[in-house]
């Protein structure tokens, strides 16, 4: 049910911009007005949201240690997955972020006759999650050549190296294939797994639905349905140069594609998507293991009431001296 | 074994499937063997906690005060601000599952609102609810719902199935820790006084007594004379200790437990018998003679009152130095709250080995030592004679606890002194040791007599681990370095895996300890005949009656 | 414990990767790119027109190219038919290149704008250009 809604939900979001372009003739809301709205609402949104985690303060150190902690100058500590100074973090957040360490972790339990237990590898979910964020990423950055006039030559090689299979004219984008193989499997993951169907919310089907909307519109109008890429790019600059055009002829895929990107930007904020702002300030990674080393404040810590040692005293006196304990007051 | 705990066989056909229904309309139900006994009036009101009356669960009405939706929503609001983690938590977990089966509630229950996730989304539905725009606009398909009778009760149900061991977090991709969500949990539940007494009453205890057992100055002082008594017979040395002695140079904090019953008692002795072959100048305190700190488990407040003990009679007794006890959440506390909470503690130095020289430099501002980092220095430098056969009938395993493993990350040390003590260690399973340990599911003050069906639940993970070995290597000893684990997991061990004994390091210390001056030792602190003593024996009387024929 | 120096500076990270383009192009004009048929060739033609239709071309001419490239070297077929029934020779250099010898003016003023490199020229020698 969530899933059909999200769906149905993106296949709106299609038929909007179809009508839109093709009936209504509303390139410059599709092509100027709504990208335009969609950035700045991603990143003032992105940045309301992490001033807003700021603004809460991480009153205890509490990393979450996965090694040995830092003691005696003989026993070999655990650098990175309990790292005890800034350069340990660094480096243990790198890779969280990079080639998410903690997912590599992933188990699957097993629960046998006997009762026996059994806790074998499972890396599908890291798999498919590395394999999607950096297709995505770098399928990112691709995109570059389309928002430069001198298109820098680290972009030409990541393009290069992303198409060196040579398959077909246009190339092949090997993140392509990438991208939407890995999407699937999450999206399968989430309905054929009872555990991962029972959790999963609407929000969670709309991101890989809106996703993969996105990868396919944009396979389907490099291999299949052409557009006038020059007029794309033309469009691209002049956005990016605060002079927008709007080229005649590029196609209805073109603005298809850009609107489901449109709404992926504006809905980031508002969605677990931040993860990718908040993956940094997860104050169980973030956080060197040195609080014994040196003191973490916390800004709210107030005077509480306690049970001194006096009133301990006033109520134990005459069975603490019985008892042969030193005393305060006699 | 409480009345009505079902059969291990029975209690290991485990179902994972979820149900047809999705979790927002499946209420809670309480499961008699799966919940504990709610606070007392006279246990909430001892500590100033609000709405103290007693109360019973299974009941349909909770005496809850007027407008205690308000209250809740207040509580939440108040800790998103206060806390990064709480509000962070909330928003970016992604449900990939990752966390669901790694939880010793979920595998020992199969109830999917076990799983981390879902039991953080027991919360984050309400927060969605009250606290985002998207949650208000767009109501349930959002995963957003109203706090109502029935959520409240469901979050008590399940953040009393919550022993806070961190595990989730270990494998979550973003860190996200439900022990965190439990505790904020636990916060607001306690905003209503809906604690569970067993939490609540060494609360009180610890509050006006100084410990979770409400042992008084003198009681302490007889109990551990019952030790010496018997450290006395089994070495032929007698230990006298000091209580409350100004001027010592290191105070010594331990879980009260560790006075109180088997097997944490013998590590007790451990302690005795180790400083006094030491020489060591320390001393107990009866006011500060808490490690553990119930009141974690309650609120940050309380566990901060509770704690303050430590540095104060530390500052009264004019120590150097603060040497900690075997425990596990009193690790937590110690290592990542207690100097935030309570210090700067700049009465104290930094802490030195008196005996080995060894500047704790780990420990410069907290300035507490573990025990098991002070005793593996001593070992390395070879201050300790130790006879580690006289552990040979033991086959020794070592329980990570939660606390240490995931919050301190104190591996190496314990497993250092028992190679040293202790001539056969084996290895539980790579996946169910060090930062991957499963907790013994009884922790965060869940370890009561009426909720045996979901500790031993909780437990099953850990104890299928130690079966393993057990069977594999003929492991019958279960070492640990905390109090709660030496209460529980010795119930678990006869509900999971017979003949699977548990003790505290320093135990398996003072066994191997060769005392200066002592007698020939026959039993180990246990009363047990050590190892090559009954045969020793048995051929003395044959040549006795050689003899004499 | 806040770090806001920290947040701050993570977010102006985010800001910057993210209007990257913006600020990249800030003060550069951008031309667009005209492609030129003036070529002496075409200037003869009497119809000035390529094997298939102008808006085909410019969306499929690689994807033309390549079956071209298939059909020659792989099958020894030589004789394209398009889509008004006349035949051409498949040829890059002999076909392709004689009308457009203009590569510069032609082919690479929109490559080089789009930052396609096709590799047609690992193989092909390029036409030698007269500099204008």
């Amino acid at each position: 049910m969530r899933a059909l809604f999200s769906f149905i939900v993106v296949i709106a979001l299609v038929a909007i911009v179809f009508v839109g372009v093709k009936g209504a003739n509303l390139e410059f809301l599709f092509g100027v007005i709504i990208p335009y709205a969609a950035l700045a609402t991603f990143i003032i949104g992105f940045i309301y949201r992490v001033v807003k985690w700021g603004r809460s303060p991480v009153p205890f150190h509490i990393p979450t240690t996965c090694g040995q902690q830092k003691t005696l100058p003989w026993i070999k500590d655990s650098k990175i997955e309990n790292p005890s100074t800034t350069a340990g973090v660094i480096a243990r957040m790198a890779l969280e972020v990079l080639v998410f360490r903690s997912l590599f972790r992933n188990l699957k339990t097993d629960l046998r006759e006997g009762p026996r237990l059994a806790y074998g590898s499972d890396k599908w979910l890291w798999l498919a999650g590395l394999a999607f964020h950096w297709s995505f990423l770098i399928i990112a950055f691709r995109h570059l050549r389309f928002f430069m006039q001198d298109v820098p030559v680290v972009v030409q090689w990541v393009e290069g190296l992303d198409s060196f299979l040579q398959i077909g004219a246009p190339l092949l984008y090997i993140t392509d294939v990438i991208i939407i193989t890995a999407v699937t499997y999450l999206f399968l993951r989430r309905v054929y797994i009872p555990q991962v169907r029972y959790i999963s919310l609407a929000a969670d089907y709309f991101p890989l639905f809106l996703i993969l909307g996105i990868a396919i519109s944009g396979v389907l109008m490099r291999y299949f349905i052409k557009v006038h890429v020059v007029g794309v790019k033309e469009l691209a600059m002049g956005l990016v140069s605060f002079n927008p055009t709007i080229p005649e002829g590029i196609g209805v895929i073109f603005y298809i594609h850009l609107f489901l990107i449109c709404v992926l930007f504006a809905y980031f904020p508002f969605s677990k998507l931040m993860h990718m702002g908040g993956v940094f300030l997860s104050p169980t990674r973030n956080l060197a293991n040195n609080s014994r080393m040196v003191r973490h404040v916390n800004p709210w810590n107030y005077p509480v009431k306690v049970h001194t040692y006096e009133e301990y005293e006033e109520e134990f006196r005459e069975k603490m001296k019985m008892a042969g304990l030193p005393v305060e007051k006699e | 074994m409480a009345k009505g705990t079902p059969k291990p066989d029975e209690l290991s056909r485990i179902d994972y499937t979820p149900p047809q229904k999705e979790w927002m309309d499946t209420p809670v139900k309480l499961k008699p063997g799966m919940y504990c006994w709610g606070a007392k009036a006279k246990n909430l009101q001892a500590v100033g906690f609000p709405n103290a009356r007693d109360w019973t669960p299974a009941d349909e009405d909770w005496k809850l005060p007027e407008n205690w939706e308000w209250t809740v929503l207040e509580g939440i609001y108040d800790r998103l601000k206060k806390y990064r983690s709480f509000q962070l938590f909330l928003d970016i977990c992604v449900r990939c599952g990752a966390c669901a089966d790694k939880c010793h509630f979920y595998i020992g229950s199969g109830d999917p609102k076990n799983m981390p996730v879902l039991r953080a989304e027991l919360l984050r539905s309400v927060y969605r609810r009250h606290f985002t725009f998207g949650g208000k606009l767009l109501g349930r398909i959002a995963g957003a719902r109203k706090l109502t009778l029935d959520v409240l009760k469901e979050w008590w149900y399940y953040f009393f199935q919550c022993t806070e061991c961190r595990r989730c977090s270990v494998f979550c991709p973003y860190g996200i820790d439900q022990a965190e969500i439990t505790m904020m949990g636990r916060e607001l539940l306690n905003l209503l006084g809906l604690n569970i007494d067993w939490i609540q009453g060494p609360v009180a205890n610890c509050y006006k007594k100084g410990n979770h057992l409400g042992l008084e100055p003198h009681t302490i002082m007889s109990n551990i004379e019952f030790m010496l008594d018997d450290i006395e017979s089994i070495t032929g040395i007698r230990i006298e200790p000091s209580f409350n002695r100004k001027g010592a140079e290191i105070l010594f904090v331990t879980p009260s437990g560790d006075l109180f019953a088997d097997p944490g008692t013998y590590t007790c002795m451990g302690y005795l018998m180790l400083f006094h072959e030491l020489g060591l100048d320390y001393t107990w305190s009866t006011y500060a003679s808490e490690g553990g700190n119930f009141g974690f488990f309650t609120t940050n407040e309380m566990a901060k009152r509770l704690n303050a003990k430590i540095y104060a009679e530390a500052k009264r007794l004019g120590v150097k130095w603060i040497l900690g006890g075997e425990c596990g959440h009193m690790w937590r506390v110690v290592h990542q709250y207690m100097d935030t909470w309570n210090g700067p503690a700049d009465f104290l130095e930094e802490p030195v080995s008196p005996i080995t020289g060894t500047k704790f430099e780990n420990a410069k501002t907290t300035k507490m030592v573990h025990i098991a980092e002070f005793t593996a220095d001593l070992i390395r430098h070879g201050k300790l004679n130790l006879d580690p056969s006289r552990n040979d009938h033991l086959k020794v395993t070592f329980h990570d606890s939660c606390n240490t493993s995931r919050g301190m990350g104190i591996f190496e040390e314990p497993r250092y002194i028992i190679k040293n003590v202790c001539n056969n260690f084996y290895e539980m399973p790579e996946n169910t040791i060090r930062e991957k340990t499963f907790c013994c599911g009884s922790g965060s003050g869940l370890n009561a007599g009426e909720n045996m069906e979901l500790r031993m639940r909780g437990g099953l993970p850990r104890a299928n681990a130690v079966k393993y070995v057990h069977e594999k290597y003929g492991v019958n000893m279960l070492a640990n370095i905390c109090a709660i684990d030496r209460a529980a997991l010795s119930t678990l061990m006869d509900y999971w895996v017979p003949g699977v004994g548990v003790t505290g390091v320093h135990e398996l210390v003072a066994n191997a300890l060769v005392m200066k001056g002592e007698k020939k030792r026959t039993t180990n602190l246990r009363g047990e005949p050590l190892p090559g003593v009954e045969e020793e024996e048995e051929e003395g009387k044959e040549e006795k009656e050689e003899q004499g024929g | 414990m806040y770090d806001g120096s920290k947040i701050i500076a993570g977010l102006i990270v985010f800001v910057g990767l993210f209007t990257f383009p913006f600020l990249y192009n800030m003060g550069k004009a951008s031309a667009k790119p005209e492609p030129k048929i003036d070529t002496p060739v075409i200037q003869q033609l009497a119809e000035k027109k390529c094997v298939e239709p102008k808006s085909f071309m410019r969306a499929e001419h690689m994807k033309l190219l390549n079956e071209w490239r298939d059909s020659a070297i792989r099958k020894a077929k030589r004789v394209y038919v398009g889509a008004e029934g006349k035949e051409y020779t498949i040829s890059l250099q002999n076909t392709c290149m004689k009308c457009h010898s203009n590569k510069k003016k032609f082919c690479d003023e929109c490559h080089n704008y789009m930052a396609v490199k096709p590799y047609c020229w690992d193989c092909h020698l390029e036409p030698k250009e007269k500099k204008l």
